[in-house]
């Protein structure tokens, strides 16, 4: 029906526009994008929508932010419950495994291919493609904003104790704490402890040291994989990051204790952080005058072969039952996103770091990362491409990833108050963590994970 | 002769009450059932289909040592901070009564507290609350380490439970300072010509006559304890540290709509009401008996 108010439309105003002799003046094909950026970024957001309407007169995207990235989600679920989705929703990297049972997404590389845009997937940096891919390498969603975490270290303060390099191993890490302590620091090195710095301090840190989180390639083999990290390099970590925490080594900065890590990195407060590339613009706006700092790589333990970092951020999912003229829009948008001109404007504007390798060469081809403020920036496409990635470091995919986030800020919080050993506090975080998956898998009884 | 009007017909009363059924069913009882379906079925959270489980969800979740840590911060958050909100604004609102100075300053500003939604009211107590910056940080300055609400969760239930006092004072006390004026003042004149003092005539007059409003507010603030902290968590600890304060209220939200386990939460949120209810039915059975209603 709609498509024959559509063709008529068109054919209206064609007509119209033959019988004015004026350019065809037929309304763009609406369709609805929802983000869950907010404040600064969602501005760039905007205007990046603005540059696409601006682009061509056959489509126009609406977007629209719902606040943050649980909440887009939520809404959008809603919404398709109700049969009132947007075409083109922002998925953040742990609803992954969510979005691929959910049946209610039409598939990235089909809508391409069926809308006549060639997209070379080999073009995506493998730790990001892999990322949202499915186990067998089709793309599902788009790869959009994306970072990875980075170690932030203050030069003056390291050169206090005679380094001018960040220290590359843990070991290194606990010697210069040590020093910065003794060199009367109060704050060496300063951590938080909630579900958002699972990505750091588990994730990545599994990935560079080639650790599994879970069973079956952490969930991309199927909906029975269990955690595991009780039994891998992760417990070493916790255990000396708690030992470095109680000799005043590291301290808690959070943002509901007054302060979070990075205005204590960038007020001076506290010389080392580890956090995503996307707060290096913050950190070099906020900074203390005349503050020297740079970025490094997170470091790994002695004699570790260094992997490949994951990705993390978001993804574009278009959803199932759209109308094709708005398919045909978000293809349109899908493509513009996928240009090497947009990857400048949006790693120009946001933290964020070009998805693509012809985005990162026509970054540098710009003089992109020469200068200040985006100096440095260019580690954290290193850290992505550390190595080819792993069965364990394509990335995580496990059901109901965010509660097993909250689970893991749970039970750090009661390591880092002794109320558990470390060892108890992990195993405690794989039982309860397997709780969950094993509900996930029973809500999804009949199916796989493509 | 007695008039009455009736009706004789009882369809025409029925008919009167539909409009006001329509809302209830719509707004109570639909939604209500729905929560009872989901709670007994694992459903997708996309609507790709559910199964019928009968009563699992409620078997793990009782069987799950976090949900009864979870039933038990509830219900110490619900005693505390009724206990404060309700004792603050009685010796507020007797104060007021006696018409000290300032009182009609009181008042009125006593009052505004109420006005403030929870996450406005949270947001302002996670600055004041705050170790190292906010007020706080001055005591943490003379006893180093004494105030950490971020892996104290002692210090974090204090947190939530002096915010949401505070919020429930201003409310408290408007009802107990109309409760006291409409106290006859011929009674307590009596009793002061016969030589009571202040105390004396709170106890014997004032605190039996004002007992079916404290009764009323004993109800209603424990009822409010238990949903309406869910903004003062959600802004002020997001149920931390280790779930010190993931009161049931705030269990439910991040479970169904951060975890999207819509089942567990439905479960959960009938738990929850069958709990305020059992509370409720307590509250008339047992301590209604002490009430004198005039």
């Amino acid at each position: 029906m709609s498509i024959i108010k559509q063709g008529l439309a068109a054919l209206a105003a064609g007509a119209l526009g033959i019988a004015l002799a004026q350019p065809a003046a037929a309304e763009p094909v609406k369709f609805d994008f929802w983000f869950g950026l907010s404040g600064d970024l969602a501005r760039v957001v905007d205007t990046l929508c603005k540059n696409f309407n601006a682009s061509q007169s056959d489509y126009e995207v609406v977007c629209t932010s719902q606040g943050n990235y649980d909440a887009t989600l939520q809404n959008t679920i809603a919404a398709f419950r109700a049969g009132k989705q947007p075409t083109v929703v922002q998925v953040y990297d742990v609803g992954t495994a969510t979005m691929m049972l959910s049946g209610a997404y039409k598939p990235a590389d089909k809508l391409m291919e069926e809308n006549g845009y060639k997209i070379d997937y080999s073009d995506y940096f493998p730790g990001i493609a892999r990322y949202y891919a499915t186990s067998k390498g089709e793309m599902l969603s788009f790869p959009f904003n994306s970072s990875t975490p980075l170690m932030y270290w203050n030069k003056d303060a390291f050169a206090k104790i005679g380094k001018t390099e960040a220290p590359k191993t843990w070991e290194d890490v606990g010697a210069d704490l040590k020093a910065l302590k003794d060199a009367g620091y109060e704050c060496p090195m300063a951590i938080n402890i909630s579900a958002n710095e699972s990505w750091q301090l588990m994730e990545q840190f599994s990935a560079l040291h080639n650790q599994p989180i879970a069973t079956k390639n952490n969930g991309y083999d199927g909906l029975d994989a269990r955690l595991e990290m009780n039994k891998t390099k992760f417990v070493q970590y916790v255990t000396d990051l708690k030992k470095w925490y109680d000799a005043g080594l590291i301290k808690i900065k959070s943002k509901d204790l007054g302060q979070d890590m990075v205005q204590a990195f960038a007020s001076g407060t506290c010389e080392v952080i580890m956090t995503s590339v996307g707060d290096h613009g913050t950190v070099g706006k906020t900074q203390k005058e005349g503050m020297n700092w740079d970025v490094a790589e997170l470091p790994v333990y002695a004699g570790t072969e260094r992997k490949n970092s994951l990705v993390g951020g978001a993804s574009l999912w278009v959803l199932s039952g759209k109308s094709d003229a708005e398919y045909k829009g978000a293809a349109a948008f899908l493509n513009f996103i996928h240009d090497p001109k947009t990857a400048l404007f949006w790693s120009t504007n946001t933290g964020y770091i070009p998805v693509t390798k012809s985005g990162f060469d026509y970054l540098k081809t710009q003089g992109f990362y020469d200068k200040a403020p985006y100096k440095g920036r260019e580690v954290a496409i290193a850290s992505l491409t550390a190595s080819e990635p792993t069965e364990i470091t394509r990335g995580i995919r496990l059901g109901n990833f965010t509660q097993i986030r909250a689970e893991f800020g749970t039970q750090m919080q009661a390591i880092f108050a002794n109320k558990v050993s470390v060892q108890e506090g992990i195993d405690t975080l794989v039982k309860n963590g397997d709780a969950i998956l094993d509900r996930f898998q029973q809500t999804y009884p009949n199916k796989t994970l493509p | 002769m007695e008039k009455r009007v009736t009706f004789s017909r009882w369809s025409i009363g029925i008919l009167f009450a539909v409009p006001q059924l329509i809302l209830i069913f719509t707004f109570f009882y639909w939604p209500a059932g729905q929560a009872v379906y989901w709670s007994l079925t694992l459903q997708q959270p996309w609507g790709g289909g559910n199964i019928w489980v009968g009563l699992d969800n409620f078997r793990s979740i009782l069987s799950n040592a976090d949900y009864w840590k979870s039933i038990t911060a509830s219900l110490t958050f619900a005693a505390i901070s009724t206990g404060l909100a309700m004792l603050i604004a009685l010796v507020l609102a007797t104060l007021t009564d006696r018409q000290l100075a300032g009182s009609r300053l009181y008042r009125v500003v006593l009052i505004w507290p109420y006005g403030i939604a929870a996450p406005a009211l949270a947001m302002a107590f996670r600055f004041i609350l705050a170790p190292e910056a906010g007020f706080m940080a001055v005591v943490n300055q003379v006893w180093p380490g004494f105030w950490d609400p971020g892996l104290d969760g002692t210090d974090a239930m204090a947190s939530i439970i002096v915010a949401f006092s505070w919020k429930y004072v201003g409310y408290n006390f408007i009802f107990f300072l109309a409760a006291l004026q409409a106290i006859p003042r011929s009674l307590i004149e009596a009793a002061a010509m016969d030589g009571s003092g202040v105390i004396r005539r709170f106890w014997d007059i004032q605190f039996p006559l004002i007992t079916p409003t404290i009764f009323f507010l004993l109800v209603i603030n424990i009822t409010e304890s238990f949903q309406d902290s869910f903004g003062i968590v959600d802004i002020m600890t997001s149920g931390g540290p280790a779930n010190a304060t993931n009161l049931m209220v705030y269990k439910i939200y991040s479970d169904g709509f951060k975890g999207l386990d819509y089942s567990g939460a439905a479960a959960q949120s009938i738990i929850l009401m069958l709990l305020i209810i059992v509370l409720t039915i307590f509250q008339f059975r047992f301590i209604e008996r002490r009430v004198h209603y005039r």
